[in-house]
This record gives structure tokens, sequence and C-alpha cells, in this order.
């Protein structure tokens, strides 16, 4: 499990009670799940897990190598560590309209560990993301277990995340965010067939949650025929709850359907629902073809406008368009080539993908002021764009 | 909904917790270990793809406001 360090994090003086009342029940829970009727479970398998990561588009170009190693010491222990990088090539629409184009590099560093313990599988792993603006730490633990027969797999997570914001350019800034995760999941066999699948998280924020380079505009009190730029100002605080529901149905030959929702809302007053389909065919033991839809809505932060009346016109102001409501469609597609029980030394498994999606955004109250023509602020075109995104993965396992 | 999600979070979290341990009561296991072969499969799996199934979900937190329960995490089916 990769945690990510987005640039918004953790709980407010206001919210200390739900993250307290929280962890009292991960801690009673906890307790109840060291039970005597939990069937056997088992590590994580040895192996290692390469990707090359692209994404163009809107603006954008990410790309960069991730690397995952794990090994088990023993027959209890299994130890993993992960190299992670995106090389950032930015013009988007943000950063266009109030500065320049840049580049930049992110490099992330994950090292974990997982205990076998009778019945559960106990999880613990650091992570540290670093650019030359941001720094992210993330300390996380979670334990899963069977029981009910191995019908059922329950699992809990814990995180808590430290991150350093700074500004190129501005050596004096520097503001902290800090953010904790709650998670819990349970798996659940139906039939022979199918399963189900059911995650909660609850996210907490406090600290600076955004972005220092984007800025809000407003109408110039001047000339109404124009408009100016103040800097954004969110709430420091940020709690957030999300429901999922998944299910997968093993089809009368060889493939599968996946179907999944989710539910999300938060203190800011986004709300959003995220519905997608997959399937996956084999195409004889060896090859496989999958493809996914995915549709996805947002409503937007209660202090979010693309223009603002007047300066200071409100105690937040936000105008970045992750705050906007939207929507999303992604089509994707992808061929996988299995090979078990390899005649290559050392290696049991191996598994190669390519992976291609297809994402496209359309706002529906974020307007693009970098549009040609001569627009009254608030009458520019929507803003929409469209990526895709690649990944070739190769998975030894040994 | 936010409201109802922090009340309902420590009511799921009690279900949960006494399914979790109604190991004694006279429902049993119906799909014995021997029948998860197409559980097992790995068309089946929900994380089959790994650090490329991680990453996807790193893109969208990107550019979406949402977070969470992504699946990644955990769970499993349970077959091993």
């Amino acid at each position: 499990m990769v945690l990510k360090a987005a640039p918004e994090v953790d709980v407010a003086v206001t919210e200390r009670p739900v993250s307290v009342r929280s962890a009292v029940w991960l801690v009673v829970l906890l307790g109840l799940l060291i039970s005597p009727w939990a069937m056997a479970a088992t590590l994580p398998v040895d192996k290692v897990d390469m990707l090359y990561h692209r994404y163009e588009g809107g603006g954008m170009l990410i790309d960069g190598p991730s690397v995952l190693v794990r090994k088990s010491v023993g027959p209890q222990v299994s130890v993993s560590g992960q190299y992670y990088v995106d090389s950032v090539s930015a013009a988007s629409v943000d950063v266009l309209a109030t500065a320049s184009e840049y580049k930049e590099e992110r490099t992330e560093l994950t090292a974990g560990v997982d205990y076998l313990y009778e019945r559960s599988i106990l999880s613990l792993g650091f992570t540290n993301s670093s650019e030359n603006d941001y720094e992210a730490n993330t300390v996380y633990f979670s334990v899963s277990q069977e029981f009910f027969g191995g019908m059922s797999t329950i699992t809990l997570g814990y995180a808590n995340g430290w991150d350093e914001v700074g500004q190129r350019g501005n050596d004096s800034f520097e503001e902290d965010a800090d953010r904790r995760n709650y998670q819990l999941g349970l798996s659940q066999v139906i039939t022979t067939n199918s399963l189900l699948g059911f995650d909660l998280e609850v996210v907490t924020d406090e600290g600076f949650l955004q972005n220092p380079y984007r800025q809000n505009r407003y109408i110039d009190p001047g000339n109404p025929n124009n408009f100016l730029y103040q800097a954004e100002r969110y709430p420091e605080t940020r709690t957030s709850y999300s429901l999922a529901a998944r299910g997968l149905y093993y089809l009368p030959y060889r493939a599968s359907i996946r179907a999944e929702y989710r539910y999300y809302g938060d203190t800011w007053g986004i709300g959003s629902n995220t519905y997608e389909l997959a399937y996956v065919h084999a195409l004889n033991p060896r090859w496989t073809l999958e493809g996914k839809a995915r549709y996805y809505d947002q409503d937007q932060a209660d202090f979010y406008s693309d223009l603002y009346a007047f300066k200071n016109s409100q105690t937040h102001l936000a105008r970045d368009k992750e705050m906007s409501s939207f929507s999303g469609i992604t089509l994707g597609g992808g061929l996988v080539y299995e090979w078990k029980q390899t005649s290559l030394p050392g290696i049991s498994r191996l598994q190669a993908s390519l992976l291609i999606d297809w994402l496209d955004f359309d706002y529906d109250n974020f307007r693009d002021v970098t549009a040609p023509g001569n627009y009254l602020p608030g009458e520019e075109p929507l803003y929409s764009f469209d990526a895709f995104v690649t990944r070739a993965s190769l998975i030894l396992e040994y | 909904m936010v409201k109802a999600l922090k009340t309902g979070l420590p009511a799921l979290v009690i279900v949960l917790a006494m399914f979790a341990t109604s190991g004694c009561s006279d429902i049993k296991p119906w799909v014995k270990p021997y029948e998860r072969d197409k559980l097992a499969d790995p068309v089946m799996s929900l994380s089959r793809h790994g650090n490329a199934d991680a990453y996807m979900h790193h893109v969208y937190q990107s550019r979406e406001s949402s977070r969470g329960s992504e699946g990644g995490s955990g769970g499993g089916c349970g077959c091993n």
C-alpha cells in the first residue's frame, strides 16, 4: 500500500474529538478481531514489481519508473521496499493563467514490514515523498485477518502523515500540514464464483491545505470588463468520509465482471459519486484482455467560485478546479501475459501488462481564462481536457 | 450526510465486530476451501496489477477532490 501525500492533510482542533473517537473504536475492534474463530492467513509472495507510468494531457506530462521488491525473512516476516519517481513537465491551465511552465521531479521511497502472527497479518510502513517545494512523510499500520472459514477478511488501517509545504522562489515560506487516515475494509466470499468488498475511510487534515501557487479572481472594481487575482485562502481543517462497495463475479467461461460504487463527502461541502465497471476476459491460459469504464461526478466546495464579485468577498476563497463542480469519464483497456511455473531460473511466475486509459474531464463552473478571443469576465468557455495514462508493468515472483 | 456518517460509523463498527466474532452461531462457512479455485483465479483479483493499480489511485487523487476507500489497501478473496 502506498499512501499518497496529497497537498491536503489532517485534523482541526475542532475535529480532534472525532479522531479520538475513531481511535477508540479502532482499538476496540482490534481487540475483538483477535478471536479464536479466525482462519490462517498467508504473507504476500516474494516479488519484484516494476512499472513505467506516463500521464499526458491537460498541458501536463508526468512519467517515471517505480520498482517494488518484496522478500520474506523466515516464515513469519516479509519486508518490502519501493522506489517511485514522477518527472513533471507542467503547463496546465492553472499554471498558464498566472505563472509559467515548469519542470520538477518527485521521488518517493517506502519501506514496509508484514508480520504473520497466528491468524493476523500486521503491516507497518513508512513513506517519504520529496520534491523541491514539498516534503511528505507518512507512517501506516494495518491489521488484516481472515475468519469465518476464510470466507471473510477484515482489514483495519491507520496512517499518520506530516508534510512540509514550501514555495519556489520564496525561501521564507514554510507551512505544515498533517493528516490522519482511518480505514476499515471487509472482503466477503458470497458463492464459489462471487465476492463482495466494502471499504470505509475517514481522513482528517489540519494545516496549510491549499496550493501556494494557485490564485482566484475577482471583478476589477475600476473596470468591470476586467478581473484581478488574489491569493487562495482555504480552511485549515478538513474531514472526509468515503464508503465503497465492489462486487466481482466469475462468468460461466474464464472471465470476470467487476462493479464498484463509491460515495464521498467532506466538511468543505464536496460530495462525489464514482461508478466503475470492468471486464476481464481470458483468451487462453496465458493471455487476458481487460476493459473498464469509470464515471465520476462531484459538487463544488462551499467556498469555491470561478469569479468573486469583489476582493476578499468571503472568508475562504478557492478557484482551484479540483474544488469546482465537474464530471469525468475513463475508458481503459489492457493486455496481460501471465506465465505460471516458468522455466526461467529462480522465477516462479511472471506477469507482463500493458494498460492504457483515456480520461476526459468536463467542468461545470470552471472557466478557461486562457481561451483565445475576447470575453467578459465570467463568460469565457467552460474548461475541459482529456489525458492518456499508460502503464507498462512487469511482475516477477520468486 | 457527513453528520449521518459520524453517527453511522460507530454503529457499522459494532455490526462488523459482532459479525467478526460470531463464530459460535449456527451459520457455517458455505464455500469450502476446495471450492475456491475460481475465486483464486487472477481474473478475480481486485488488485491484480499491484503498483500499476496503486498508480491509478494517485492519478485520480491528484485531479479529483475525493480520496479514500480505493480498495487497494487490503482485503483479499479469502483464497489462501
